[in-house]
């Protein structure tokens, strides 16, 4: 039977494959089908950890996952995993758990002196407390709290040592959440009318309700039978839904067994997301503890969780169980213990009389109508339970080792709150429900108030016909299957709290005491959710789930309101605790986010590049992969003395056809594009509707109705988007029609003073002379056989050309361009040559259109257009926006040219070092001057050429002197690229 | 998160959509003043109700739609095109 707790068998357990496993440096044995929990208790261990902030001892209280106390560390080979529930917890060969937050041992932990102190650990104690002196927080408060609260301990089990997760996305017409009777019978439902149905449940069993009543196991099996011949219904166990984010969209965490685990490579969660027409929410409710005092003594645990642990794993959770319950459904756990042998000291119940205390008076057991328990004997285990009537006069005195509560169960509406349903107090089961709008679905069961097994089957059913309708379908109703009657019930009586001396719990897994929260409404915190920022009640993993309501009942009775007037907590995604891992699931290290790779990728990689992350891009950075500006210099070197080419596909580019593609054009652009002639370029720039700078880039027309629209490769898909919504909202009336092309054109800057020579030995055809190939002109040209075109433009400052060729064929064009320059000495450079030579021409780039410049700021304030609507034209003419203060592009170098720049750099006056005018923003080795180049912005940094700052680098520890400069550091004239 | 109902694509994940804000501010006239561009910019209401709103499919058809959306309860009462005509149901929304 594998350990003296197991009576009987369970209907999980295997008792044929029994499984070893170490709690706490015990080596144990329990069985497959096993949760931890249940092996532990099995093994008698009651005690499973000590408690968030008083270190008092706790045992497990529920048998699921709304369990507060019973978290564990576990060991596996990845290292320390905490806040493991055990109640959830598959059993398997050769698990290591831990019990948390107690030094040195379990049973004895220093630490649990806080319990002696409770006095001075109020409520909020944090904030009134640890005050002063403000160093003291980070350096001794925090540690020595760190140290002495909290629960399990993380390490680094992340990273790349994770388990594999994956992210799987479901369609269907509707989601079944809950798979007890009524979920089952809606499942069965929806499916037989050829809805397609997903049907999730936490629990490791479909039917886990039924599961607990042997009455009910002829209706389960064949439910379950019709359910499997149905192809349209998809069935998850151990998938809970944590969350509903409406539209028909909810997040679900799969949790493999270890059989599955294996078969798909380690896999242990598994992240879903499904996209439904409507959902039916069949998610039962959750019992809830009453609050006395001692209800947090190890033993004492929920009714319904000591009926699971007899039912599913064979295990009693205690030889002398008393009870202390206010409702009939809690009795089932009664009549199962005595049915196995296990008879109760006794059973307090606050009622006068009740259908099932009949019953347990027909068998003979203790029963102590009118009372209550005010107080639980034993520390680290159960020993007595003191019986009070309700005026509190002792009655009585019940041995016991163990101790099962039940304050009636509370509807999980966490789903529906979170799709907007309000709460509505129901007297009669004295808790919240919710309604659902048809237009997303329905709810059943507890979660409007039924109880007992066969009308929750046919609540689940009538939810499903009242879905099918909407979705237009007419479902008649199923033949009943063999149903047994639900036993007759009496109404519980709500009983919250128990007011005696001692420390009574609303929030076992906080520490939160019915005091705490009188405590906080005291104070003012008198708002459910002030209350429960105030306390922590129903933060964490269990979100409250035993003791939430039970807590605001405390607080209503504080604020003498009826429960109903201070609401429930709002329950937020995530329903259960979940590992970043699945989150992240497979999007994770060279998977985080895609790579886009230029059509010459493998030949840069070939030719020894470095690659540099640019967005998504990978851009050659320099052709080399010895660290060091040197190969960046010789490449930039040969583009200044020789011929350079560089790869510069990214850019963005958008195809603009229509008869009013230039009047666009004037609406994006600040300067005019109308009158630009066919086979010409023109420099332009952008600007946001509130008048700063946009993006800038080349434009060409290529045919009357036909402009082709270069963006920075940041920018490429901003710059789309601005113009499809401008054309589609402001300017619907224009007849245009853009056209990414990004993909579809390979680019090439071919820069240097021999780069004509190259190309015209790869374009024959074309005259390439000033007079036939000027500056900024534009043409069709076959490039080694493939058509594409010629642009003469520059962004080096030197002769220079793009050649663009469709990017199938870009390794023929580019390895001809090579071929034709190779006498000549022509060098590929990479990302870091390009901006040195453009930072030497004074070309801005991201780093300088940053979002905070004008036009002005980087000496453009002339492209303007004096006359015609554009965009940012009439804000950019703000008064803050022309101040003659403003940072204004300058260039910057060293007085002392050993002095490397940074990007970063602050720039201060020599008298005045507090007061910063200004920053570098790009910065790179020069060739053509000793030492390095830089552009900053410095404030009315034009007035300032040909004076002096000083440049301050701290985290450096770097001071340069600087001399402020053109930003056009070689040939500001521009002679070059008109050479 | 939304799911828009794309009239060129059909019902597809917010994700695939950009935001862009309050279909009913109308861009001033060319030559209006700085007040009428800063009002036409910056000043937004904050209903508690419905709301007539830009949403961009760029990762789809990169169609502008008009939408109808419940700020509260998140409905889209329609999917439009942006010359189409907007009007706002008189019921509350849906929850």
């Amino acid at each position: 039977m594998r350990g003296p707790a197991r009576i009987a068998r369970g209907l999980l357990t295997d008792a044929q494959r029994p499984l070893r496993f170490r709690f706490d440096g015990r080596d144990l044995e329990g069985l497959a089908g096993d949760t931890l929990a249940s092996a532990l208790l099995a093994n008698g261990q009651q005690l499973i950890g000590r408690s968030f902030k008083y270190h008092r001892p706790r045992g497990v209280v529920t048998a699921g996952a709304g369990e507060p106390c019973g978290l564990v560390d576990l060991l596996g080979a990845a290292g320390r995993e905490p806040n493991q529930l055990a109640t959830t917890l598959p059993l398997r060969d050769g698990l290591v758990a831990e019990s948390q937050n107690r030094w040195p041992s379990l049973a004895f932990d220093v630490f649990a002196l806080n319990d002696r102190l409770s006095r001075l650990l109020p409520a909020g104690f944090y904030y009134k407390t640890f005050m002063s002196p403000a160093w003291a927080w980070e350096r001794l408060y925090e540690p020595l709290i760190r140290r002495a609260a909290g629960l399990g301990r993380l390490e680094a089990v992340v990273g790349d040592h994770a388990d594999p997760a994956e992210t799987v996305h479901d369609h269907g017409d509707v989601l079944v959440v809950g798979a007890g009777v009524a979920g089952l019978a809606a499942a069965q439902q929806l499916g037989s009318c050829g809805l397609r149905v997903l049907l999730a449940d936490q629990d490791v069993a479909l039917g886990a309700g039924p599961l607990l009543e042997p009455r009910w196991d002829a209706w389960r099996a064949a439910t379950l039978a019709s359910l499997a011949r149905l192809p349209n219904v998809r069935s998850l166990a151990s998938t809970t839904v944590l969350g509903a984010y409406g539209h028909g969209v909810f997040g679900a965490l799969e949790t493999l067994s270890a059989e599955e685990s294996r078969r798909f490579g380690g896999l242990r969660e598994r992240l879903r997301i499904i996209r439904v027409r409507r959902v039916i929410l069949a998610s039962g409710a959750a019992e809830r503890l009453i609050a006395f005092p001692g209800n947090d003594v190890p033993g004492v645990m929920l009714a319904g969780a000591a009926l699971a642990y007899l039912r599913r794993y064979g295990v009693a959770v205690g030889r002398q169980p008393a009870f202390f319950v206010n409702n009939d459904e809690a009795y089932e756990a009664l009549f199962a213990l005595a049915a196995a042998g296990i008879r109760s000291p006794g059973v307090v119940d606050p009622r006068t009389e009740s259908w099932a205390m009949t019953r347990a008076r027909a068998l003979g057991i203790e029963m102590h109508a009118g009372a209550v328990v005010s107080a639980v004997g034993g520390r680290c285990a159960v020993r007595t339970v003191t019986v009070a009537d309700l005026g509190g006069a002792h009655r009585a005195t019940l041995p016991a080792d163990c101790l099962l509560m039940s304050g009636g169960h509370t509807p999980l509406i966490a789903l529906a709150t979170q799709l907007g349903a309000p709460g509505q107090w129901q007297e009669a089961i004295a808790a919240f429900t919710a309604a659902l709008a048809p237009a997303t679905g329905r709810v059943a069961r507890a979660a409007h108030g039924v109880f007992g097994w066969a009308a929750a089957a046919r609540d689940g059913a009538a939810a499903a016909r009242a879905v099918a309708a909407e979705l237009g379908l007419d479902a008649e109703p199923l033949s009943a299957l063999c149903m047994p009657a639900d036993a007759e019930t009496t109404p519980l009586a709500a009983i919250w709290e128990v007011r005696a001396p001692g420390k009574a719990f609303v929030d076992l897994q906080n520490d939160v005491t019915a005091a705490d929260v009188r405590l906080a409404c005291r104070e003012g915190y008198e708002h459910l959710e002030h209350m429960k920022r105030y306390t922590t009640h129903g933060m964490a993993t269990d979100q409250g789930r035993t003791g939430g309501l039970t807590g605001a009942a405390v607080l209503a009775a504080a604020r003498a309101v009826p429960v109903s007037a201070v609401g429930a907590l709002k329950p937020r995604p995530f329903a259960q605790p979940i590992p970043f891992a699945a989150l992240a699931g497979g999007e994770v290290r060279e998977h985080y986010r895609p790579k886009r790779r230029l059509p010459l990728h493998d030949w840069h990689e070939t030719a020894g590049a470095s690659f540099v992350s640019a967005g998504l891009w990978l851009r050659p950075l320099v052709y080399s992969r010895t660290p060091g500006w040197e190969a960046v210099l010789e490449e930039a070197r040969a583009v200044r003395s020789a011929v350079g080419i560089t790869d510069v596909s990214t850019l963005g580019k958008i195809d603009v056809q229509g008869p009013d593609a230039a009047r666009l054009l004037d609406f994006v652009y600040a300067n005019t594009f109308s009158t630009l002639a066919i086979g010409r370029a023109r420099y332009g720039i952008m600007l946001r509707e509130d008048g700063l700078l946009f993006d800038d880039g080349t434009t060409t027309r290529l045919g009357p109705d036909h402009f082709l629209v270069t963006t920075t490769t940041a920018n490429a898909g901003p710059v789309l988007e601005h113009l499809e919504f401008h054309l589609q909202s402001v300017w619907r009336q224009l007849d245009v029609l853009l056209t990414d092309v990004t993909d579809q054109w390979a680019q090439f800057a071919l820069a240097g003073p021999r780069s004509r020579e190259v190309l015209a030995a790869v374009i024959p055809g074309l005259d390439l002379s000033n007079e036939g190939f000027p500056f900024m002109a534009a043409a069709a040209a076959d490039i080694a056989g493939v058509p594409g075109r010629v642009f003469r433009i520059s962004f080096s400052g030197e002769l220079a050309y793009e050649i663009a060729v469709p990017a199938v064929h870009a390794l023929t064009a580019w390895l001809a361009i090579l071929a034709a320059g190779h006498s000549l000495g022509i060098r590929p450079y990479g990302l870091d040559a390009l901006n040195l030579l453009r930072i030497e021409k004074g070309h801005v780039t991201g780093a300088e259109l940053n979002g905070n410049t004008t036009a002005d700021d980087l000496g453009m304030r002339r492209m303007l257009k004096p006359r015609g609507d554009f965009i940012g034209r009439a804000l950019a003419g703000r008064a803050g926006l022309v101040a003659p203060d403003r940072l204004q592009l300058v260039g910057v170098r060293a007085i002392d040219s050993a002095q490397r720049l940074r990007n970063g750099t602050q720039l201060v006056a020599p008298a005045d070092r507090t007061r910063s005018l200004g920053y570098i923003t790009s910065s790179s080795p020069s060739v053509e001057h000793p030492g390095w180049v830089g552009l900053a912005l410095v404030a009315g940094g034009r007035a300032r050429i040909g004076g002096r700052l000083v440049g301050l680098a701290p985290a450096h520890g770097e001071t340069t002197e600087l001399e402020i400069v053109s930003a056009h550091h070689v040939d500001p004239e521009n002679t070059r690229v008109r050479a | 998160m939304l799911r828009i109902r794309c009239p060129w694509c059909g019902e597809r994940d917010e994700v695939e959509f950009r935001y862009r804000g309050d279909a009913t501010k109308l861009r001033p006239a060319g030559d209006a003043d700085l007040a009428a561009f800063a009002a036409y910019l910056y000043e937004r209401d904050n209903p508690l109700g419905w709301h007539v709103e830009w949403w961009l499919h760029v990762a789809g058809c990169r169609q502008l739609l008009k939408l109808v959306r419940h700020t509260l309860s998140h409905e889209i009462h329609a999917v439009l095109a942006p010359s189409d005509e907007v009007s706002l149901p008189t019921a509350e929304a849906r929850r």
